[in-house]
């Protein structure tokens, strides 16, 4: 056998490796699992959750067909009226707080401090731990007869001389949650608005010196702006995360006291799962749909926006 | 204030100076800082920055010290505040921890958790992969709208699924099983991982791939031999953060667990050590801080992907 007849021996494929090499099948293959589990475990709940809100379902039984009846009570409840009113007043304070404090984190970790990597590393802890088991320290710190905060307040410092009863009366508990909330999630809205600030490049703030501009006038015309896309993005996010919160409120209060601290999640647990009204919970679920839709709407143009800036090299 | 360079005539213009001084060459070099900087732009950097830096770390750390004292007071020094000094432990105690080790089903609603949190992590990353590989890599007509609705599912929060879930759950025989859970947390962690996947594939070079397919390779060998190893770093900030999400979720584990033995660990604290009117903290922090060191610890071998994983979704 001289060179000219040599032919590279290669082995045949099976009819298996072909069948996958072959791609709309091997497209197929690959997507089956990720879409799959979604189709079932999502996109099917989520039209059921739906369904069910026009249903008396209750746990273990078939309900039937009520039609807007469950969403014609929960209108005439005051409890789930205050609810709603308080999931509003909650993500619009807490949102504000985090975004507030944690831009102030961001800026001031931007700057050149000694330590920082280990700093930030210390910082995303409260963001790592579970959240139900930092919530129940808040709830320790909250006690209403031993709070390390108002024995602080009254025994050390002598402001008061009664001990704060923080969860015990509306108001005091909402702010408690709204305290412990903020708390929660300052760490993520300084982390990715630092990854956003690293992003700006020096020179700018450079070039704005060399023509006099102020600290202020530097962020505000070239942080602020810069930084909006992500900004924008990350409060979606957070806004998304706040409306819909369950942990914090049900670890600390549970809705108490007299159902004043009742958000729609958390609501829709009680009347859903331990009272066994599945079609009245999940009509308070699909009552937080439209919101939820109007957020990803503002960060799908937010997204978008972000695109225009950058140029078209960002796909 | 606008024009910021004046002659240093007056204090105000000295100290505005300095100031901008201090804040250009903070910024780049610090070699060229202190021979501009006065002992007044000092302080001032104390008060701008040290100080309002302290009290941030202090708020944000305080909880978990709290929570670490807690765990080691006995009971006279942990209710008494009168004669002790509540923000130390004079005489330690191991009685709280051994209540929960020896009292409470701790061991259990770990290895639980474990399971849980290992498994469904497994599956998610089995399946972000392989969609991310189809997505990014095969690239089919409308791929980029698979992606998106993808994306999409992670804005479905779980607080409005967990009601419908609850009756798929029961009705497909899984309610008070963990694979209620490893079968669940996909939702919320398929969606993000596909993502993070999606990105780490687009940075490896798409000519190693042409390579390998002109020498004969098959589709998967290739997504084997070739794309895997090289998005290990990706694979490993997908996976801790799969694993932190599973081992942290709350609301599925307490709706679809009902038995004792079958709990993760933040729901049976919350459920299980809360009993009556008295709450027996020091058991509770104990529980808390148990419940928190392994992820604690897990995320201090990992930072830096943690970090990279979190901005990077963001920015994706």
């Amino acid at each position: 056998m001289d060179a000219s007849t040599w032919v590279a021996k290669r082995p045949e494929p099976t009819a298996l490796a072909r069948l996958f090499d072959y791609k709309p099948f091997l497209i197929a293959v690959c997507l089956f699992p990720a879409v799959g589990l979604l189709m079932a475990f999502l996109t099917y709940p989520l039209g059921l959750g739906v369904y069910l809100a026009f249903t008396d379902t209750q746990i273990g039984g078939n309900g039937k067909w009520v039609g807007l009846e469950n969403f014609i009570d929960l209108m005439e409840d005051p409890i789930f009226l205050q609810s709603v009113w308080w999931t509003f007043v909650y993500t619009a304070i807490a949102t504000v707080g985090k975004f507030a404090l944690g831009l102030w984190l961001a800026l001031l970790l931007n700057d050149n401090i000694p330590f920082k990597s280990a700093i930030r590393a210390i910082i995303l802890l409260p963001y790592i731990v579970p959240t139900v088991l930092s919530a129940i320290a808040w709830w320790w710190i909250y006690d209403p007869q031993f709070s390390i905060i108002s024995y602080v307040v009254v025994d050390q410092l002598g402001l008061r001389d009664r001990y704060y009863d923080f969860l015990g009366e509306p108001w005091p508990a909402r702010w408690s949650l709204i305290v412990a909330n903020i708390w929660r999630g300052i760490p993520f809205v300084a982390i990715t608005l630092l990854a956003g600030l690293q992003t700006i490049s020096p020179s700018l703030y450079e070039a704005a010196m060399l023509d006099g501009a102020s600290g202020w006038q530097r962020f505000r015309r070239i942080t602020a702006p810069l930084l909006m896309p992500i900004l924008a993005i990350v409060m979606t996010f957070s806004v998304l995360f706040t409306f819909t919160d369950f942990q914090l409120v049900y670890a600390i209060t549970r809705g108490g006291p007299i159902n004043s601290t009742h958000l729609m999640a958390t609501l829709a647990f009680q009347r859903g799962i331990p009272a066994g009204q599945l079609g009245e919970g999940a009509a308070i679920a699909v009552a937080m749909i439209p919101f939820l839709v109007f957020a990803t709407l503002f960060s799908y143009y937010a997204l978008g926006n972000r695109k225009w800036q950058q140029g078209s090299d960002n796909d | 204030m606008t024009d910021a360079p004046k002659p240093l005539s007056t204090i105000n213009a000295a100290n505005l100076n300095t100031r901008v001084d201090s804040e250009v060459h903070g910024g780049v070099t610090e070699a060229e800082g202190p021979q501009l900087m006065s002992w007044d732009s000092h302080t001032r950097r104390w008060v701008v920055v040290y100080i309002p830096l302290m009290l941030f770390l202090f708020v944000l750390l305080f909880p978990f010290y709290w929570m670490g004292v807690t765990t080691f007071k006995p009971d006279s020094e942990l209710l008494d505040f009168k004669n002790n000094n509540p923000f130390w432990v004079t005489s330690p105690t191991l009685a709280n921890i051994k209540k929960l080790l020896f009292d409470t089903d701790y061991g259990h609603w770990l290895v639980t958790t474990m399971f849980v949190a290992v498994g469904s992590t497994f599956l998610s990353i089995l399946a972000s992969v392989l969609a991310a590989y189809a997505i990014q890599r095969l690239r089919f007509r409308g791929s980029e709208y698979v992606g998106l609705a993808i994306y999409a599912a992670y804005l479905v929060p779980p607080s409005i699924l967990f009601i419908p879930l609850a009756q798929v759950v029961f009705e497909m025989g899984l309610y008070d099983t963990s694979f209620a859970l490893i079968l669940t947390y996909p939702t919320f962690l398929v969606p993000f991982c596909t993502w993070l996947l999606i990105g780490y594939f687009k940075s490896i070079p798409y000519e190693l791939e042409e390579c390998a397919l002109i020498d004969g390779a098959s589709r998967l060998q290739i997504l084997r031999r070739i794309t895997l190893p090289l998005a290990v770093p990706g694979l490993i900030s997908a996976g801790i953060f799969a694993f932190t999400l599973s081992w942290n979720e709350f609301i599925y584990a307490l709706a679809f667990i009902s038995s004792t033995e079958n709990k993760t660990v933040p729901v049976a604290i919350l459920t299980e050590l809360v009993s009556g009117d008295v709450y027996h903290w020091g058991a509770l922090m104990a529980g808390a801080l148990l419940g928190s060191l392994p992820v604690a610890i897990f995320y201090m071998f990992f930072v830096e992907y943690y970090v990279s994983s979190l901005t990077g979704a963001v920015k994706e």
